[in-house]
């Protein structure tokens, strides 16, 4: 019995380091892989399952870690992805500052709706996101930048940091490996780090995380404005590639299609959410 | 010409007249899709999608099969309400035990396969429908022009709706059904059977959007998406009237169809997020909404 009990957490362990190992591994492959896709695969679909595999990221840090249902997050990938457009197509801003305007778009978005929405939860927390996204898409309807129906067409990409051309498909589409890579390290970092595991907490048992000492709401608001940022950068890079930032992306549809692509990889596991997206970026 | 708060009476009560119509639509959806959350516990999502194929169904038997409207207001429901308990039997009725997200998550899929089918076979243009003769024309009340249809669908709906609240709130059936949703096992022992009741209850809650479908078909256009942006304003008023409160959304839906008329004369542009601000002021005020119980 004894002899057990003392084996048992060192097989255990032993299995962690494996993992570990295992994970790295599986990185190096996977961003191999990444490199060499685009001769194999055509490049422009391979950067649009990357922008929504970030997208489904930023969303599953959300609802895997935190346990909470936005129905809402096409108002920040959509928001991010208008922004970018006015920027670099009237403002003629260069891409990096595009984007970067985009991010923080939907950052002060997220902060706003986090504010009111944390408030609720389960169904509550799903409507309430539901219905401010929905004013963000009747205003993207009516606001004049936005163009109404048509959108934001023909978005310059431009030189990154003055010298790649992203015209250059190839000089895209490493660009926005790199933006995924970003992303999906960001969520990586947030969900192994010590406010991951206050968040885990919190999501299973928030009284008791309370009665611990951490302010749930606060954890809550963080990571909520955390992923409406990283779906802002995904919207963002999506305007870029594809020089279109229109009504779709913040319809009500897009928001349930990126709960679909996130379930579809299964909630709570970042490499299934944003690898199994592609396959639903594609339809 | 009289005025009222800057505005001609005429524009105010033309506007409102709108807004009332609107607003039976709101109730008659949202009057269903209560039910169907208090009895059920899942959030249809798929209602506006049923709403759609009521609408449907009436331009089908017309177009291929010369039926009347008036058929198709018996007809259509009753598609859509067995259609809607197979939906229940087949899918729905894994759900209660878990997590309401998922019955959402659910009929939120099954709302993109039923637009894409309508819009696969359809094409996304609107396809009309006549106004059925003994409807058509209209009176002048004076104060505003009332086009006979229109008056009638007000007049039906209000009457639908009451209906079903006498149903559920007044009748036999109605209290084993509220019975039902306090505490499914113990009905279930006095020898109801409650399965075969949840579904019909399904079915007649979807019935009920099949009915405004074949009622909004010569108003709005018949459409694959025509459900599709009104279910959200409708899921808003069911939130502010307190979600599974029967009266509430009766109540709400047709007081925010008068909102958004009113916001049309005053402020036109905000006509369309009216609903969606008062719906977020609803929740952080009374978040159990307007009628609803604290859960």
């Amino acid at each position: 019995m004894s002899v057990q009990s003392t084996a048992e957490p060192r097989a255990a362990a032993r299995e962690k380091v494996m993992c570990r190992s295992n994970v790295k591994l599986g990185f190096v492959v996977a961003i191999m892989v990444g490199i060499a896709a685009p001769f194999v695969v055509y490049p422009v679909f391979l950067m649009k399952v990357l922008c929504f595999g970030l997208f489904a990221c930023a969303f599953n840090l959300l609802i895997g870690y935190a346990g909470l249902l936005s129905f809402g997050h096409a108002a920040f990938f959509g928001s991010a992805a208008y922004v970018t457009g006015h920027a670099l197509k009237v403002w003629g801003l260069p891409p990096e500052l595009g984007i970067l305007l985009g991010t923080l778009t939907s950052i002060l978005l997220g902060s706003a709706f986090g504010l009111v929405a944390i408030r609720r939860q389960g169904i509550y927390f799903a409507m309430i996101t539901l219905a401010l996204s929905q004013l963000i898409y009747f205003l993207a309807l009516q606001l004049p930048f936005t163009h109404g129906e048509d959108g934001i067409q023909e978005i310059p990409r431009g030189y990154l940091f003055g010298v790649l051309d992203l015209r250059n498909t190839y000089a895209m589409y490493y660009t926005v490996l790199a933006i995924f890579i970003f992303g999906f390290g960001v969520v990586w970092r947030t969900v192994h780090s010590p406010f991951g595991h206050a968040l885990r907490g919190i999501r299973d048992n928030e009284a008791r995380a309370i009665s611990l000492g951490y302010r749930a709401e606060r954890f809550k608001l963080v990571v909520f404005v955390l992923s409406a940022g990283l779906s802002g950068l995904a919207g963002a890079t999506k305007s870029l590639v594809f020089q279109l930032a229109t009504l779709t992306d913040v319809t009500w549809q897009m928001s349930g299609e990126v709960v679909l692509m996130t379930l579809l990889g299964g909630d709570g596991y970042a490499y299934g959410s944003g690898g199994r997206s592609g396959s639903s970026a594609c339809a | 010409m009289t005025t009222i708060l800057g505005v001609p009476a005429q524009a105010l009560s033309g506007q409102l007249l709108l807004g009332l119509i609107n607003g039976s639509f709101y109730a008659m959806l949202s009057l269903g899709l209560s039910v169907i959350f208090g009895m059920l516990g899942i959030v249809n999502m798929v209602h506006g999608a049923l709403y759609m194929v009521g609408a449907f169904t009436a331009w089908m038997m017309l177009t291929y099969l010369g039926i009347s409207y008036w058929g198709a207001l018996l007809i259509a429901p009753l598609v859509v309400g067995v259609l809607g308990m197979v939906i229940e039997r087949v899918f729905l009725r894994y759900l209660y035990e878990v997590d309401h997200l998922y019955g959402l998550l659910l009929t939120f899929g099954l709302t993109l396969v039923l637009e894409s089918m309508f819009r696969y076979n359809y094409g996304a243009s609107g396809l009309p429908y006549p106004i059925p003769a003994a409807l058509r024309g209209g009176n002048d009340l004076g104060f505003v022009y009332l086009p006979t249809y229109r008056g009638w669908v007000v007049a039906m709906s209000l009457a639908v709706c009451f209906g079903t609240w006498y149903l559920i709130e007044r009748t036999r059936l109605g209290s084993y059904l509220r019975a039902a949703t306090e505490n499914a096992i113990l009905v279930e022992a006095f020898g109801i059977n409650v399965p075969r009741m949840i579904a019909l209850t399904y079915g007649l809650g979807v019935a009920l959007a099949g009915l405004a479908g074949v009622m909004a078909a010569p108003i709005y256009q018949v459409s694959p998406t025509m459900g599709s942006n009104l279910v959200i304003v409708v899921f808003a008023v069911v939130v502010i009237g307190g979600l599974g409160s029967i009266m509430g959304s009766i109540v709400t839906g047709i007081c925010l169809g008068l909102l958004e008329g009113l916001t049309k004369v005053f402020y036109p542009a905000a006509s369309n997020v009216a609903i969606f601000i008062a719906m977020a002021i609803v929740l952080i005020v009374k978040p159990a909404g307007l009628f609803g119980r604290e859960p």
